[in-house]
């Protein structure tokens, strides 16, 4: 293992458990994972049964990524592994071993919102901000593989993720914004 | 929540996840999709000790067709990769028509078709479809493949007939004789919810005549029932108006359903009849639609 002084990219980060059983320590399964989180490479000792909600929150300490219902109806959780949405409640951390994670937090450069944040505060797509983070990254997914969705193919896309505040008119206006900036920044050819 | 402690393997052939499997016994649980095993392990209502999660295994994403037109669905073949398939778009209308319908978006990139028939729940809609279609599932286990017709392999709600070493690695779909025509509708309260109702219907038709039926029932009963009398009563004729009601009465007195939060029983056989004749009936529709 190397472990690099200095420069966060380079710790090796440990996830202290509360112990409610009572196996010996060395009984305790371990996985060693490496994955890339935002771009960043990242190794992790994770217990099979941690959730990658939890490596993302608790681990990586990238909070924007919420926990809702806790169990696969909500949608707050929606991260993208390898470019395609999944339920960080729903998939057990180890399984990101080689693979590619990107949170809300990946969105923004250091400037620069991404269009879709830009979209959310222009069209009003927001309200207490909870269902947000989700949201946005399955709009992203969609709009990766569908540039130029209809508003039909947007609610469908999004019908994963509950929002409790806004009535998703204006989420909807936000990813349709979103879309229609990211067209005009396109490379033409 | 989080799951009780388990041993996790990411085996990358076949035979070794078989090997892991046959060592874990009845302890030991194939993790798929993860969208009906996570939630099931985080509540606690499953705690295997052991996790084999197939996801690393290589070339078990397809869905393709045989030459002669036989479907074969791989084990890591997603909902969403059978919602966007063109293949099925253009061969399989009830499992096209039911692929969007199944969970919501974001399950539907994890969830598997195979993984769902596994689970064996009375509410799964992949079950139905496939049993509609008179399809099987293809287990491996130490002593190579075996071939289990959807009407045997689930054995009771959540129960399948796989043996704690065997893994199902495909769904296969036989080839139509003739054209095939169908659909499946489901109604359900909101985008994720199981359904309140189910229902598939696939025909192989030569010219007018019905030379196949199957029409299979979701979540109206302990498991999903397949309407024999109601296909019986399709078979050797043309889609007529009195064929299709008998149809319709026929599947609504196979329905077992019962009353809970999803609607009442009435209801619920109501439903299994109308679903049933609309589909039938816009099977009927669809040559003239292609004629003009
Ligand atoms: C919010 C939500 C809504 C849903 N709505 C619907 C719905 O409307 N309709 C519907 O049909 N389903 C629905 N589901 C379930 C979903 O379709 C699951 O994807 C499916 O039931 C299981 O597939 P999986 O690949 O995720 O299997 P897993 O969760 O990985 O496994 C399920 C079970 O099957 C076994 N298994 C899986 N694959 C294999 C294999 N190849 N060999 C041997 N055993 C195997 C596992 O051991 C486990 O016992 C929903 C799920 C969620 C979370
Ligand atoms: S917290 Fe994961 S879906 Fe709600
Ligand atoms: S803004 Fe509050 S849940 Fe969506």
């Amino acid at each position: 293992m190397q472990r690099r002084a200095g420069g966060k990219g380079g710790l090796i980060m440990t996830i202290v458990y509360s112990d409610r059983e009572d196996e010996a320590a060395a009984q305790v399964p371990m996985r060693r994972i490496k994955f890339t989180v935002n771009g960043e490479k990242k190794i992790a000792e994770v217990e099979p049964r941690l959730l990658l909600a939890h490596l993302i929150r608790q681990g990586l300490r990238l909070t924007g990524t919420h926990t809702g219902c806790d169990t696969t109806n909500c949608g707050a959780c929606t991260v993208l592994v390898d470019g395609q949405a999944v339920k960080s409640c729903t998939m057990l951390a180890v399984q990101v071993d080689g693979h590619e994670i990107q949170t809300v937090e990946g969105l923004a450069s250091a400037s620069e919102l991404h269009p879709l944040q830009e979209g959310f505060r222009e069209e009003h797509g927001l309200q207490c901000g909870f269902c947000t983070p989700g949201m946005m990254l399955a709009a992203k997914a969609l709009l990766d593989r569908n540039p130029d969705p209809t508003e039909e193919e947007v609610r469908w896309a999004l019908s994963g993720n509950l929002c409790r505040c806004t009535g998703y008119q204006n989420i909807v206006k936000s990813v349709l914004w979103a879309a229609a900036k990211l067209r005009a920044q396109a490379p033409a050819d | 929540m989080y799951p009780s402690r388990f041993r996790y393997e990411a085996p990358h052939t076949v035979a070794e996840a078989i090997r892991l499997l046959a060592a874990g016994g009845d302890n030991a649980k194939v993790l798929a999709g993860g969208q009906s095993l996570v939630p099931l392990m985080k509540l606690r209502f499953a705690a295997p000790e052991l996790v084999v999660d197939i996801n690393n295994l290589p070339g078990l994403s397809y869905h393709r067709a045989d030459p002669d037109g036989t479907l074969r669905i791989g084990a890591l073949c997603r909902h969403a990769d059978l919602e966007r398939s063109a293949l099925l778009a253009g061969t399989q209308p009830t499992m096209a028509a039911a692929a969007p319908l199944i969970a919501d978006p974001i399950v539907r990139n994890r969830g598997t078709l195979v993984g769902s028939l596994c689970h064996a729940d009375p509410q799964g809609d992949w079950a139905s479809v496939v049993l509609s279609l008179g399809g099987s599932v293809v287990a491996e286990g130490p002593d190579g493949r075996r071939s289990i017709p959807m009407t045997d392999f689930v054995t009771g709600p959540f129960q399948n007939l796989l043996a704690p070493d065997e893994i199902a690695v495909e769904a296969v779909i036989p080839a139509a004789q003739g054209e095939r025509r169908g659909g499946y509708l489901k109604l359900e309260r909101r985008v994720g919810d199981f359904a309140t109702v189910g229902v598939a219907v696939s025909l192989e038709t030569a010219g007018e005549v019905v030379r196949r039926a199957g029409i299979a029932l979701t979540g109206v009963g302990a498991s999903t029932i397949a309407a024999s009398a109601a296909a019986a009563a399709l078979t050797g004729h043309s889609l007529t108006a009195e064929s299709i009601a008998a149809a319709a009465s026929a599947a609504a007195e196979a329905a077992r359903p019962r009353t809970d939060h999803r609607g009442s029983a009435e209801y619920k056989r109501h439903m299994v009849a109308t679903f049933v004749e609309r589909i039938l009936t816009r099977c009927s529709a669809e040559p003239a639609e292609r004629a003009a």
